[in-house]
């Protein structure tokens, strides 16, 4: 016999699965049925995956928007190029690396899993300032933080080849790496959700004086998010960084905020699968937009959108949104059946059976 | 001695800019907690008004060639009309919106915006002379000052002035404070929303158009991405002034600007391009020790 509790408990670990079940399906569908660009597409996607649940441990969570994620992300980036690079390559391009960095040539896991905790370790530093503030003003102040990374990278000439790309990064990312990310990230922002600590934030993000109220440390859960947040953001920079296989410091800047910020409104802020839903559907609308800006020919007529037809019909989409479905595609809800009744033990049965 | 009349000088120039900037999201703010991420984007709109619509790398002046007398109205004019048309068609159909939503709607309305122009104007940076006989620099003080500043340092005491007699002794401005202070109640009041909320969009807009007729004038240059870096300072000056507080948002605008020259001046050569980085680390300390604004008083809790 489950108490109702329990049941809760259980459904909640459902969302996990079946958005996972979802991605795979994706990409075994990718890998068999379509051709090499689709499964590239497919690794893209799940590397804005990676990225969008990691922004959504944070701002789902917390009800805050954070406009300085593509800077966890770039740390990440940067880490692990740092990390992976040939010896060769980084004292030609990048002299300025201490002696240690300069020499080292990590595997690539190592590397990820440390460029995610350095992307973490940032997010506690920042966080631990940027949080003091209240909602609106920390939105701001994220960007603030967005625009230090930035100026940076984009200047830090011996250490980040500031505006000259880094180039030569391994790409070992494939559409299975991204996968196995994309899942971890799912699982842990599920888990982070709905642990202790995830409960209470999003008790804060419902109403904050009641939430202070009953006792909540509004500014320890918020953190703790951001953190949990900045490892899975600096990871989907890695992943980034390995699958084109260039870095660039405006790579990390408004673009991709603005593009996983969209992804996270279209899809609903409010809950795990809004998020996963967001990309799947804005990947694929920005997939249709790119074919239709190289061209499609009907007949004998060609027809090709003007380039930026993509960020502004994403725009557009994200605004309409805004104002004819507050809550996103999903408003809030989980992907999650109803009720575990066909877990259920058989004896219990007969309750709604007629006797 | 002339060296610190110098950095006066271009500290309040280049505050005036700011402050100006940040009034233009206050505005907005104050009357419905907007946080208005397109502000930017009308000041790019208002440059590139100046000139034909083209993805060559030379410009071809447009509106640039009407007589001083015309353009600057007509800038203005255009300026409040984007602000105007963006509340009308966005942000109107968001008022029961939370501030957050509203500030994610005004982040994608300014993407819009930035990739419309540039489709139409390509993604280079284009020269562009306005008025070029404002940057021959006079004696003043012992230091050579641009005429361009010394307008900017004018204009923005004008503006401010003007604004802050408009508030007190119209009766918009009576009405847009009624609103800033509680919306609900000045509506029932008798105060009419749309005429408030359209009057501060075109006030603000404005603004915008006067940043953007100042910094083509001193840049000479249109870029698509050049409202991105001013609006970022404005709204850094509007919560280091305190949300909402008007006041605060032109003094923060000054002490920003103040602080920009000062770092540029005596920061080490080798630090200088991450002049940027230190202000924002400078506004993310002065955030630490007082997270409510400098500008207010430590009793107001912000109305968000």
């Amino acid at each position: 016999m489950m108490n109702r509790h329990t049941e809760a408990r259980l459904l909640s670990y459902a969302t996990p699965v079946i958005l996972s079940a979802i991605l795979l399906g994706l990409v075994l569908l990718a890998t068999f049925f379509g051709d090499k660009a689709l499964a590239r597409m497919a690794a893209e996607t799940l590397i804005r995956v990676v990225l969008v649940v990691g922004l959504w441990i944070f701002v789902g969570n917390s009800g805050i928007i954070s406009f300085g994620h593509a800077g966890y992300m770039a740390i990440g980036a940067y880490c692990s190029a740092w990390l992976t690079l040939k010896p060769q390559m980084k004292s030609l391009f990048l002299p300025d690396l201490p002696l240690w960095l300069a020499n080292a040539e990590w595997p690539m896991f190592p590397a990820a899993i440390v460029s995610g905790l350095l992307a973490a370790l940032v997010a506690l530093l920042s966080g631990a300032a940027i949080l003091r503030l209240s909602g609106i003003a920390a939105s701001i102040a994220t960007f603030a933080f967005l625009a230090i990374v930035n100026t940076v990278y984009s200047n830090w000439e011996g250490v980040t080849g500031a505006t000259s790309s880094v180039v030569g990064l391994e790409r070992y990312v494939d559409q299975w790496t991204a996968l196995g990310w994309a899942v971890a990230a799912v699982f842990a922002a599920s888990l982070y959700a709905n642990s202790a600590s995830g409960l209470a934030l999003r008790a804060t993000r419902e109403d904050e004086v009641a939430a202070r109220a009953s006792g909540i440390h509004i500014y320890r859960h918020r953190l703790l998010s951001l953190v949990v947040s900045g490892f899975f953001t600096g990871i989907a920079g890695v992943l980034l960084g390995h699958s084109i296989g260039v870095l660039n410091p405006d790579n990390f800047y408004l673009g991709i905020t603005f593009i996983s910020l969209a992804m996270l409104v279209v899809g609903g802020i409010g809950s795990l699968s809004g998020a996963v839903t967001g990309v799947l559907v804005l990947s694929i609308l920005i997939e249709l937009l790119v074919r239709g800006e190289q061209g499609v020919s009907v007949g004998a007529a060609e027809f090709a959108l003007p380039s930026g037809t993509q960020e502004i019909v994403i725009g557009l989409v994200m605004i309409a949104v805004l104002i004819l479905r507050p809550g996103g595609l999903t408003a809030g809800r989980e992907f999650a059946p109803r009720s575990l009744a066909f877990l259920r033990n058989p004896k219990t049965k007969p309750k709604t059976a007629p006797n | 001695m002339s060296d610190i009349t110098q950095l006066f000088f271009d500290a309040a120039a280049l505050g005036g800019i700011y402050a100006m900037a940040a009034l233009g999201i206050a505005l907005i703010f104050g009357v419905m907690n907007l946080v208005n991420f397109a502000h930017g984007e009308y000041i790019a709109f208002c440059v590139f008004a100046l000139i034909l619509p083209s993805t060559d790398a030379m410009s071809v002046m447009f509106l640039g060639r009407a007589p001083a007398i015309v353009l600057i109205p007509v800038i203005l004019g255009l300026g409040a009309l984007i602000a105007v048309a963006s509340e009308m068609l966005v942000f109107r159909h968001m008022r029961n919106a939370s501030p957050v939503a509203m500030m994610v709607g005004s982040f994608a309305l300014g993407f819009v915006i930035q990739n419309t122009l540039l489709a139409l104007y390509g993604g280079r940076p284009k020269a562009i002379s306005l008025w070029p006989d404002l940057n021959m620099p006079v004696e003043l003080a012992g230091a050579s000052v641009p005429v361009l500043q010394l307008i900017v340092i004018l204009t923005t005491l004008v503006v401010v002035t003007g604004l802050a007699l408009l508030l007190r002794k119209t009766r918009i401005g009576l009405e847009m404070r009624a609103a800033a202070e509680n919306f609900r109640m000045a509506r029932l009041l008798g105060v009419r929303a749309n005429v408030v909320i359209t009057g501060a969009f075109a006030l603000s807009g404005a603004l915008a158009a006067a940043v953007a007729l100042i910094m083509a004038t001193q840049t000479g240059v249109a870029d698509v991405r050049m409202g991105g870096q001013i609006m970022l300072v404005a709204f850094i000056a509007t919560v280091i002034g305190g949300l909402g507080s008007l006041p605060g948002a032109v003094a923060a605008g000054f002490l920003i600007g103040a602080a920009s020259v000062v770092l540029q001046a005596y920061l080490p050569l080798d630090a200088r391009p991450f002049r940027d980085a230190f202000l924002y680390t400078l506004v993310i300390v002065s955030l630490l020790v007082r997270p409510q604004g400098l500008f207010v008083p430590k009793s107001a809790r912000p109305r968000i």
